[in-house]
C-alpha cells in the first residue's frame, strides 16, 4: 500500500523547510545565542519569497528574496539582543509575534494566487532539498574544521574568556544571528513556494518551533539535526498518507502527531542528557546569556 | 562615544518611565508605519487610542474594554510569576483553550439541567483543565529537564486541535443543523457568564481578574514565596542555599499560570465567546505575554497593561471598519510594543556615559 521509496522522497521534501531552519538556529546557539523567533523568521521567508518568486516568476529569486528578508527581520532581534541586551527567551517571541503580524498584513495581496513551480534537479528531487543536504556536511565543516568556526565555538563556550583573547563577541553574534535569519527564511519559502505553493495567514504552523526542539535534539550537531528534520518529516508523512488511507481517526488527532513527537523527542533527548553518562552534547556554556564587555 | 554602566540596582524612576517610553516609541512606529500604507496616521492613532474612550460609538466600545482585559490580566497575573522566576510559561494560549473546552464540558453535561452549582463547577472544571495542561510542560521539565518553553508551546498546537475535533465531534450542538461548534452556553442560564451591571462590560471572568490581581501581589511582595520566586530569578544558586526547591517552584509556577489561564478560558466559553468552536483561541495568551511584560511583572503595572491593550483589541477592530486598515495591524502594534518595552529597559539597568 505505501512504496517505501515514494514516502522517503516525500520525506526529505517535509523535512526541508526544518532542516533549514534548525541549521540556522543552531550556528546561532553555538555562537551562544538563543533565538526564540524562528517561526517568526520563517513565516517572513515564506511571505518574502513567494512575493519575490510570484512577481518574477523565478523560484530562485524567491528563495534569494526570502534569504534576505529572514537575515532583515532577525537583525532586530541581533540589535535588541547584543546592543541593548534584553532578556533573549522575550525578544525572540517579541519577534514570532511581531513577524506573524508584519505578514498577515503585507500578505493579504497575495492570498489565492499562485506559485511559479519549482524546477527539479537530479533524482526527481527539488534543488532546494539538495542544498538542504549539501549545507549539513558545510556546517558541520565550518563549525569543526574551519578557523573561524572554532572562533565562534568559543564565543559560546565562554563568551568572557573570548573576549579577553581579543574575539569581537558582539559582531560574531551577530553574523550568526543572521545566518539563522537567512536559514530560516530559506525554509520558510520552501513551505510557501515547493510545499503549499500559496501563501496563507501563519502558514508555517510552528515549524520554526520544532525547528528550536530539533537543535536540542540535534545535540548541537549539524548530522543530528539532518537526523531530527528526517524523523520529523517521516511523522508528518505517515500522519498525511494515514489521513489520505481515511483511518477512522479524526483529522484534527492526526495532526497533532507532529507536535506530540516533537515533545517525545525533546524529552528522550533531554532524559537522555541527564541521566546518561555521556560527556558530549551539553548545550553551550553561554547560551541565551547576554554578553556585556565592561573593558 | 556612549558607554553602558551597570547600575548597582534597578533605577525606580526608569522602570515607571518605560513603559511610557515604549507606549510612545510604538505610537510614533506605527504611525510611520500606517503612513506607509497609505493611512493618515494621526486619524490612526486617534481612532485606535481616543475614539473607542470618548468617540461617538464609544457607548458600544467601552464596555468591550473589561471583557478584553479581564481575560488578558488574569493570565498575565499568572504567567508574571513564573517570568518573575525564570519560569517561561509561552502556552497560556493551550491552557486558556483547554480550561475553556473542561468548563464547557462540564455544562454541557448538565444541560439542560438546573443548579446554582453548575457554573462554581465549571469554573472549577476550566482551573483544572488549564492547570492540568500547564502541568505538563512543569513535571517533564522536572522529570527529565525538557525545556518548558519548547513543550508548552508544541501543548498550544496540540489544544487548537482538540478545539477543532471538539466542536466537530464530541461537543459539537446536536440542534446545531449540522454547524461546527458546541451549544451557545449564553442561552443557557444556569451555565452562563453574564452582564454582572448592564452597560460596564463587567463578567465574573473580571471579577476574578481583580482577585487575581490582589493575590499575585500578595505573593510577590508579602509572602515567602513570593521572596522565593524573585530569589530564583535572580540567583538561583543562592536561592537554592536558602532552601528554595527548584522543581516545586516550576510546578507551582505553571500549574498556577495554567490555572489562571484555563479560568479566563471558561469565563470567555460561557460569556462573552459563548461557544467552543474551531477558533476558540484567540490569541489572548499570547498578547498576555506582552502585557506581563509591559506591566514589569508587577499586579499595578499588568492592570494598566491589560487595559492598554485591551484598547488596542477594540481600536484596532474600529480603525478595521471606519478606516479599512488590515485586521493585523494590531498585531504588528503589539509585537513592535514588547520589542520597544524591552529595548527601553535598557535605561533601568544601565546608565549611559559619554566617554571620550
Amino acid at each position: 500500500m505505501i512504496d517505501p521509496l515514494s514516502v522517503f522522497l516525500m520525506l526529505l521534501g517535509a523535512a526541508t523547510p526544518i532542516l533549514f531552519a534548525s541549521l540556522g538556529e543552531l550556528v546561532a546557539e553555538r555562537a551562544g545565542v538563543l533565538n526564540l523567533g524562528v517561526e517568526g523568521m520563517m513565516i517572513c521567508g515564506a511571505l518574502a519569497g513567494f512575493a519575490a518568486a510570484h512577481a518574477s516568476g523565478s523560484p530562485a529569486l524567491g528563495f534569494l528574496a526570502a534569504a534576505v528578508g529572514g537575515t532583515a527581520i532577525s537583525l532586530i532581534f541581533a540589535g535588541l539582543s547584543q546592543y541593548l541586551l534584553t532578556n533573549q527567551v522575550a525578544t525572540g517571541l517579541a519577534l514570532t509575534l511581531f513577524g506573524l503580524g508584519l505578514t498577515a498584513m503585507f500578505g493579504k495581496p497575495y492570498e489565492g494566487t499562485k506559485a511559479p513551480s519549482m524546477p527539479m534537479g537530479p533524482l526527481g528531487l527539488n534543488w532546494m532539498i539538495w542544498l538542504g543536504l549539501i549545507a549539513v556536511p558545510l556546517v558541520w565543516w565550518f563549525l569543526n574544521r574551519s578557523r573561524a568556526g572554532l572562533v565562534l565555538r568559543a564565543v559560546g563556550e565562554n563568551h568572557d574568556a573570548a573576549h579577553a583573547l581579543g574575539y569581537p563577541v558582539r559582531r560574531i553574534r551577530v553574523l550568526a544571528i543572521a545566518f539563522g535569519g537567512a536559514m530560516a527564511g530559506l525554509g520558510g519559502a520552501y513551505i510557501s513556494i515547493a510545499t503549499v505553493l500559496q501563501w496563507t495567514e501563519g502558514m508555517t504552523a510552528g515549524a520554526g518551533w520544532i525547528a528550536l526542539a530539533i537543535v536540542v535534539f540535534s545535540r548541537w550537531d549539524p548530522r543530528g539535526a539532518l537526523a531530527g528534520a528526517w524523523l520529523f518529516g517521516g511523522v508528518t508523512v505517515l500522519q498525511l498518507r494515514l489521513q489520505a488511507a481515511g483511518v477512522s481517526v479524526p483529522v484534527q488527532l492526526l495532526s497533532m502527531a507532529p507536535y506530540l513527537a516533537t515533545i517525545l523527542v525533546l524529552v528522550l533527548i533531554s532524559a537522555q542528557q541527564k541521566f546518561g553518562r555521556s560527556a558530549g552534547g551539553a548545550a553551550p556554556g553561554s547560551l541565551g546569556r547576554p554578553f556585556h564587555a565592561l573593558r | 562615544m556612549l558607554r553602558l554602566e551597570p547600575r548597582a540596582s534597578a533605577s525606580l524612576g526608569w522602570q515607571i518611565a518605560t513603559p511610557v517610553l515604549a507606549v510612545l516609541a510604538t505610537m510614533i512606529a506605527g504611525g510611520i508605519l500606517f503612513a506607509a500604507l497609505g493611512f493618515d496616521p494621526l486619524a490612526a492613532i486617534r481612532t485606535i487610542f481616543w475614539d473607542p474612550l470618548f468617540g461617538t460609538a464609544a457607548g458600544y466600545s467601552r464596555p468591550q474594554l473589561l471583557v478584553k482585559a479581564g481575560p488578558l490580566i488574569l493570565i498575565a497575573c499568572g504567567l508574571a510569576l513564573g517570568f518573575r522566576a525564570g519560569i517561561w510559561n509561552i502556552g497560556a494560549e493551550g491552557q486558556y483553550i483547554i480550561g475553556g473546552i473542561c468548563g464547557a464540558a462540564v455544562a454541557l453535561a448538565t444541560y439542560p439541567n438546573e443548579g446554582i452549582w453548575i457554573f462554581p463547577a465549571m469554573i472549577a472544571a476550566g482551573a483544572l483543565g488549564g492547570m492540568a495542561w500547564g502541568l505538563i510542560p512543569a513535571l517533564l521539565r522536572n522529570w527529565f529537564g525538557a525545556s518548558e518553553i519548547l513543550v508548552s508551546l508544541m501543548l498550544v498546537y496540540v489544544a487548537q486541535r482538540i478545539t477543532a475535533w471538539m466542536s466537530f465531534g464530541p461537543l459539537k450542538n446536536p440542534e446545531g443543523f449540522g454547524f461546527p461548534g458546541s451549544r451557545n452556553l449564553q442561552q443557557y442560564e444556569p451555565a452562563s457568564n453574564p452582564e454582572l451591571i448592564a452597560g460596564t462590560g463587567l463578567h465574573w471572568g473580571v471579577v476574578a481578574a481583580g482577585v487575581a490581581l490582589i493575590a499575585t501581589w500578595f505573593i510577590v511582595s508579602r509572602h515567602i514565596l513570593g521572596f522565593h520566586i524573585r530569589t530564583a530569578g535572580a540567583a538561583p544558586r543562592a536561592a537554592r542555599f536558602a532552601g528554595v526547591k527548584p522543581s516545586w517552584l516550576v510546578a507551582l509556577c505553571l500549574g498556577f499560570s495554567g490555572a489562571l489561564a484555563g479560568m479566563a478560558g471558561l469565563f470567555e466559553a460561557a460569556g462573552p465567546g459563548g461557544q467552543i468552536t474551531e477558533n476558540f483561541g484567540s490569541g489572548y495568551g499570547f498578547t498576555a505575554i506582552i502585557v506581563a511584560f509591559l506591566g514589569r511583572l508587577h499586579p499595578v503595572g499588568i492592570l494598566l497593561g491589560g487595559l492598554l491593550l485591551a484598547l488596542t483589541y477594540i481600536g484596532g477592530e474600529l480603525a478595521q471598519l471606519t478606516m479599512q486598515m488590515p485586521a493585523a495591524s494590531v498585531q504588528v502594534f503589539q509585537g513592535m510594543l514588547l520589542f520597544f518595552i524591552l529595548g527601553f529597559d535598557i535605561l533601568t539597568r544601565f546608565r549611559i556615559r559619554r566617554v571620550r
